[in-house]
């Protein structure tokens, strides 16, 4: 088990090789910024131009460009934004903090929800519980995040302003413009929109999960010799029906996990929620490499960690599955 | 002991709600199990066989309609409460299933299983259910049950696992064992084993075992009496010698012709096919299918009459010719 550990880790660094080097290639053959600045600074010389070549790293040739990168991102020397050379950690670090505030949250609440209503439509298959949930979990599917939250916003901010006199709850950001500090229940209003638009996603997947992985199990053979015990129908659910149909939810909800890292584009440029997604969106329009390489390996390392955690919590749940 | 009636099924219904409208599957059963006897019930698929020991147990789904009586030592059983059926399930009837694969839940282990069914009705501590658990495994012939039950059904063979299944079976020593099909999904080798381990533990424990199968082969080796069923009926009943000797009804003679034996050419199928039971035929619903078919046998629905030491529901039994014997 630790030796498969070890092992998987160390596949990872290849993997982040390979994929920080594509991503790599494609921002420089899909954005110019030598160009942009030859625009901006028509009348600039071929030594200002060389300075802003070597200041930003941009070498023209892709593959020493890209191992003068990684050498400087190793040794932590990363280079700043190349528009208005931003230091790039701490711009990084709010925005991963920020989104898997968000993502937590929204995780945790949708997780819990979708579970429970999967459990409860899988019980009695056909009937009128089963079909309210399925049809509901149909729509919330159905309903894209960015009409999902427009439709928060109109009712929670704008409608409820006019009719109560002030909105329930804010509509971007983390905290109003101008403030300072930590302060949670005004942090948790401002988290409340964004994180229904996101569970309501995530409610609506698992209960589907849910409901088909518990059908699967309560339809199988062992379920029977339980009740043949003569215990309880509670702990034959539980205890041999539950315990057995979350091993592929939690599988994927690991899996899930990860790539939540990556931020929520849409419900963050919505909420203009200054996480991961605002993050790519910011740095990706204005071909800002120094910004967006390391938050490529932040996903693919988060991604890579999730597999590995969805794989363990597998073997863990699972006697019939043994790493090695 | 002997011939002390256990368990009485009488008039026994089981109707299933289906898109094409009501199947009745069992349509009037009566049968008797006798105190620590081997009691073989032999059918095609469809007979109804299963149903019939599966409403015994209040194991049928909800959209079964279920009526009729089932006496299991003095208490009726069809229309108990949940908890008494719940009471009644592992202590006095117990079952064993056809597929040992599937039967084990895969992610908990042997001796964690056999415990259940032994804290489900008595009172013991960990340690004594953990000890009886061994002893139940060593019982049923596993070897090593010590290290075995730390163990989970993948690690066992099919074989193995049905041993397991018994055990978990004959943990609280039940008055009645059903045992549906335990050898059908086993190969010939393992068969012989496990029938060898039944015959054991209700040699052993006077348990009243009910066999249900559709092998005739599995019947002879074992079976004190044997009930044959046939579109939800009983159509014969007897001694194991009896019905092997002289079948009386057409079914059973034509279920005993297809056996394969020895020095004969070729089987004898019976011609055509199970009946639907969604529009099962009038009378007797092996009529269709049987050489000795006459107008009689389509009108009411024979009942099971005693013809010499057989009881059998073919209402032309005195009349045919008798059958070749296959003791």
């Amino acid at each position: 088990m630790f030796r498969y550990i070890l092992r998987r880790l160390a596949w990872a660094i290849p993997t982040l090789l390979i994929v920080t080097f594509l991503v790599y290639l494609a921002l420089r053959i899909g954005t110019d910024p030598v160009a942009s600045y030859k625009r901006v600074n028509p009348r600039a010389t071929r030594a200002k131009v060389q300075q802003y070549i070597d200041v930003n790293g941009l070498d023209p040739n892709f593959v020493k460009g890209y191992l003068t990168w990684l050498r400087n991102f190793v040794t932590g020397d990363w280079a700043p934004s190349i528009k208005g050379r931003r230091e790039v950690w701490p711009a990084l670090k709010d925005a991963m903090a920020n989104t898997l505030r968000l993502g937590t949250a929204a995780t945790v609440v949708g997780i819990f929800f979708g579970l429970i209503a999967g459990v409860f439509a899988a019980l009695r298959p056909g009937g009128k519980r089963d079909v309210f949930i399925n049809t509901s979990a149909f729509v919330g599917i159905s309903i894209p995040p960015f009409i999902s939250a427009i439709l928060l916003q109109l009712l929670f901010a704008v409608y409820w302003q006019r009719w109560f006199g002030e909105s329930l709850f804010p509509t971007s950001g983390v905290y109003p413009p101008g403030h300072s500090g930590f302060d949670l229940p005004l942090m948790i209003r401002y988290m409340v929109l964004p994180t229904i638009v996101v569970a309501i996603q995530i409610i609506a997947t698992y209960s589907r999960y849910m409901r088909s992985s518990l059908l699967d199990v309560l339809n199988s053979d062992y379920m029977r010799t339980a009740r043949s015990k003569g215990i309880s129908e509670r702990r034959v659910l539980v205890k041999h029906g539950m315990r057995n149909a979350l091993i592929p939810v939690v599988t994927i909800a690991a899996l899930d996990v990860g790539s939540i890292v990556g931020g929520l584009i849409i419900t963050e440029n919505i909420f203009s929620y200054p996480g991961m997604g605002l993050y790519f969106l910011k740095s990706f329009g204005e071909g800002d490499f120094p910004l967006l390489m390391p938050w490529m390996v932040v996903i693919v390392a988060s991604v890579l960690l999730f597999n590995l955690i969805a794989d363990i919590s597998y073997a863990w749940l699972d006697p019939r599955i043994r790493l090695e | 002991m002997m011939g002390e009636k256990v368990m009485q099924i009488r008039d026994l219904h089981v109707t299933f709600d289906t898109p094409s409208g009501p199947l009745e599957a069992v349509r009037g059963v009566d049968l008797e199990v006798e105190a620590g006897e081997l009691l073989g019930v032999v059918g095609e698929s469809g007979s109804g066989k299963s149903v019939t020991f599966l409403a015994t147990m209040g194991l049928l789904p909800t959209r079964a309609h279920v009526t009729g009586s089932v006496v299991l030592e003095g208490e009726q059983l069809i229309g108990a409460s949940a908890k008494k059926m719940r009471d009644v399930r592992g202590r006095l009837l117990s079952m064993i299933f056809q597929d040992p694969l599937s039967a084990l839940n895969p992610v908990h282990r042997i001796g964690d299983q056999i415990s259940e069914m032994l804290h489900s009705h008595q009172s013991l501590t960990r340690r004594e259910s953990e000890k009886r658990a061994i002893e139940l495994l060593d019982i049923v012939g596993i070897p090593q049950p010590a290290d075995r039950a730390r163990q989970y059904p993948h690690e066992f063979s099919g074989g193995m696992r049905q041993r397991v299944v018994i055990a978990i079976a004959i943990a609280n020593n039940p008055k009645v064992l059903i045992a549906d099909e335990p050898t059908t999904a086993l190969d010939v080798t393992v068969q012989a084993q496990i029938l060898e381990v039944i015959e054991r533990v209700q040699e052993r424990f006077g348990t009243a075992v009910v066999l249900i199968t559709h092998d005739l082969g599995v019947i002879a080796r074992v079976a004190d009496r044997v009930n044959v069923m046939y579109a939800g009926r009983n159509v014969e009943h007897g001694t194991i010698h009896s019905l092997f000797d002289h079948p009386s009804h057409p079914y059973t003679r034509g279920l005993l012709a297809s056996l394969p034996r020895a020095g004969k050419q070729r089987l004898k199928p019976i011609t055509g096919f199970p009946p639907n039971m969604l529009q099962p035929p009038s009378g007797c619903a092996f009529h269709p299918r049987c050489e000795f078919a006459a107008d009689v046998c389509r009108g009411a629905m024979p009942e099971l009459r005693q013809i010499d030491d057989l009881q059998s529901a073919c209402v032309r039994a005195k009349e045919l010719p008798r059958a070749e014997s296959f003791v």
